[in-house]
């Protein structure tokens, strides 16, 4: 339960703000299906009540970074529609100009200061923007998003334990979604909680349920104001999984359907409806608006991008460095 | 203009960067501490160990640390001790440093510098006396300097500081000791620009870093037989001043290119493929490069002076030149 009363405006509005990100996302797998969307795509279908869970409680001037399903991420930041969706199809209207794509988000207005290709690359920048926060003492904090996949790889390990050495405010967020493409997060390590390598480098930390979105907020919001206060950094492992495949394109023939209906059956969006409904916090009128809205905001955002131009041919090899022409 | 060494130009070039621009900050494996050679010796005292950062053994980390302050609004100096560990950090310079202006359609600018050590002397072995400059210059979106005296040392660190791009900044550590005259007062140098320190009329040397000084004795050696030589040192290998190298050639007709980095796909094979592109008809005889064999340096210190490039093999070639 959240730390503070949510009145029933607040939690609609969360909703309202899932249900952006799982139009949005469906839009973009049917544009790709058609072709209309070409690339290397992973969505967060499934996960995002990690990403607005932990997003709706940042101010717009603190830092997030992703990884490589990060659509959901920069848009619970406050990123916008057209410009994300232009960017994932390539087009001159997106946020880099067409230059970044689906892995390469940089929405900078919304405080999304980037997404990578590498797994676990973001970890580090974090840690970069954590530290000038601090020494700027605006009271900014950096969060990064990144899968149990990057827990095996050396800059986390060595990131948890600067952040820790350094005490910088900086939040790790962690989407255990149990696979790192094909494989099971068993068959890369013995650790099966993440979150068991923040103790190791004296790291606050809790495991959570991330498909309960007023579990993530609690844990964010606590988190928040450990990091704020300047005792360091936090690291929350949110539980959940990606009801699409790897990549857009993936069977994911990996995965037991017994597996998957049994996590169809917590989707954070569907669960969090529920929720609402017991409490009658919302009529099926008001959830029937929020859902037609959030679609026709993505219909919207597909025209924009796809009556966008390309990218001009010059623009190849412009931008390669900061330099005045 | 006062003398300095090589070593206490670019602390000089630090001190003053870090006090103009509270932004800059120094990170590194016991920088605070003054480092292994000494170059940061001091700034901890003057800064505070808040921007003169020691850190964990972390290279990769480090490096993309300094990268997520860049986007911050910081201006971190990074040192890498060897050049040979910059292989821990090449994901993040190559994949973050490099691209993220481009990637960001320019909304994101990242003005690191890399300070880092190369260098074959003083017999330190395979993993210590690298030459990985073509690496990098390799990149898009990285630039490479590689100062051969104290005045560039100091003019060129203080220009990449101030830089919005991520320059990596490659010290020769058999050049720390040399001395030399360095301008008085707010002294830059341009990133990207060549510098002729020798003018001559038969044949061009191009030479790089600690190369640079033995291109110049052998130039005075050949002009005792007659040849007259230009040196340039192009100081910055990326972005290179093509301009002035091809200008030269084209009044010598003929070039030599040292560099301790190996032969292969080293930064004299662009070099010559640029030359051949804007000057093939000018000259009287092929372009030869002087440079490492292929293979790892070795320990052994005799083995180490067979490696390098010497006076007396860059006197035999340009002297094959002429046939
Ligand atoms: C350094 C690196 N190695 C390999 C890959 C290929 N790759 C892309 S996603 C992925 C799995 C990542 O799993 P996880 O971190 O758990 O994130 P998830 O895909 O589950 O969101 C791999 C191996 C990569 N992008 N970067």
């Amino acid at each position: 339960m959240p730390t503070r009363k949510e009145n029933s405006k607040d939690l609609i509005d969360l909703l309202r703000r899932m249900w952006l990100i799982r139009a949005f996302e469906e839009k973009v797998s049917a544009l790709y299906a058609e072709r209309q969307i070409v690339g290397l795509l992973h969505l967060g279908i499934g996960q995002e009540a990690v990403a607005v869970g932990t997003c709706s409680l940042l101010r717009p001037d603190d830092y997030v970074f992703g990884g490589h399903r990060s659509h959901g991420h920069a848009l619970a930041k406050g990123a916008d529609v057209n410009r994300l969706m232009a960017e994932i199809a390539g087009r001159a209207t997106g946020y880099c100009g067409g230059k970044g794509g689906s892995m390469h988000i940089v929405a900078l207005e919304a405080g999304f200061v980037t997404a990578t290709g590498v797994v676990g690359g973001t970890i580090p920048l974090a840690l970069g923007a954590a530290f000038a926060a601090k020494e700027k003492k605006q009271g900014q904090v950096a969060v990064v998003f990144f899968g149990d996949g990057a827990g095996q790889a050396g800059p986390f390990h060595e990131s948890l334990n600067i952040a820790s050495l350094w005490r910088l405010p900086v939040i790790f967020v962690c989407e255990n979604n149990g696979y790192a493409e094909f494989t099971p997060l068993s068959a890369h390590t013995k650790v099966e909680r993440l979150a068991q390598h923040a103790k190791t480098y004296d790291i606050s930390s809790s495991t959570v349920d991330g498909n309960d979105l007023l579990a993530v907020r609690t844990a964010i919001s606590k988190a928040l104001g450990k990091t704020r206060a300047g005792t360091g950094p936090v690291f929350v492992e949110c539980l959940t999984h990606r009801l699409r495949g790897h990549y857009e394109g993936d069977p994911a023939k990996y995965r037991e359907l017994s597996q998957l209906t049994q996590w169809k059956s917590k989707d954070p969006v569907a669960r969090f409806t529920r929720l609402l409904k017991s409490k009658k916090a919302i009529t099926d009128n008001e959830l029937q608006a929020i859902e037609s809205e959030a679609r026709s905001r993505a219909e919207q955002a597909a025209e924009f991008s796809l009556s966008s131009p390309w990218p001009a041919e010059e623009e190849v090899a412009t931008q390669v460095t900061a330099d005045l022409p | 203009m006062p003398e300095q060494t090589y070593l206490e130009a670019i602390r000089a070039g630090l001190h003053e960067e870090m006090s103009r621009d509270s932004s800059v900050y120094v990170l590194g494996e016991d920088v605070a501490l003054g480092g292994p050679f000494g170059v940061t010796k001091g700034l901890s005292e003057g800064f505070g160990v808040h921007r003169v950062v020691n850190t964990p053994i972390s290279e990769g980390t480090v490096m993309g640390l300094a990268i997520g302050a860049a986007t911050a609004g910081l201006r971190p100096v990074v040192e890498i001790m060897f050049i040979d560990f910059i292989t821990l950090a090449m994901d993040q310079l190559v994949n973050h440093a490099a691209k993220l202006h481009y990637m960001s359609g320019g909304q994101l600018k990242i003005p690191l510098t890399v300070r880092v050590q190369c260098g074959i002397s003083g017999a330190m072995g395979a993993h210590h006396s690298q030459s990985l400059e073509s690496w990098l210059a390799h990149v898009p979106g990285l630039k490479v300097v590689m100062p051969s005296n104290p005045a560039d040392a100091k003019g060129l660190l203080k220009a990449a500081i101030r830089d919005d791009n991520p320059v990596i900044f490659i010290e020769h550590r058999g050049l720390y000791r040399t001395r030399g005259k360095v301008p008085d007062g707010d002294h830059l140098v341009p990133i990207g620009r060549a510098a002729v320190l020798r003018e001559g009329k038969q044949v061009t040397i191009v030479a790089l870093a600690n190369t640079v000084g033995v291109a110049l004795a052998a130039a005075d050696e050949l002009a005792g037989g007659g040849i007259s030589t230009e040196v340039i040192d192009p100081r910055s290998i990326s972005p290179l001043d093509v301009e002035t190298i091809v200008e030269s050639v084209k009044k010598t007709s003929r070039m030599i290119i040292v560099h301790e980095a190996v032969e292969k796909g080293g930064i004299g094979a662009e070099i010559t493929a640029t030359v051949q592109e804007h000057a093939l008809y000018y000259l009287d005889a092929p372009i030869l490069r002087i440079a490492a064999p292929f293979a790892p340096v070795p320990a052994s210190p005799s083995l180490e002076k067979q490696f390098l490039p010497n006076q007396a093999c860059i006197v035999k070639a340009v002297r094959k030149l002429f046939g």
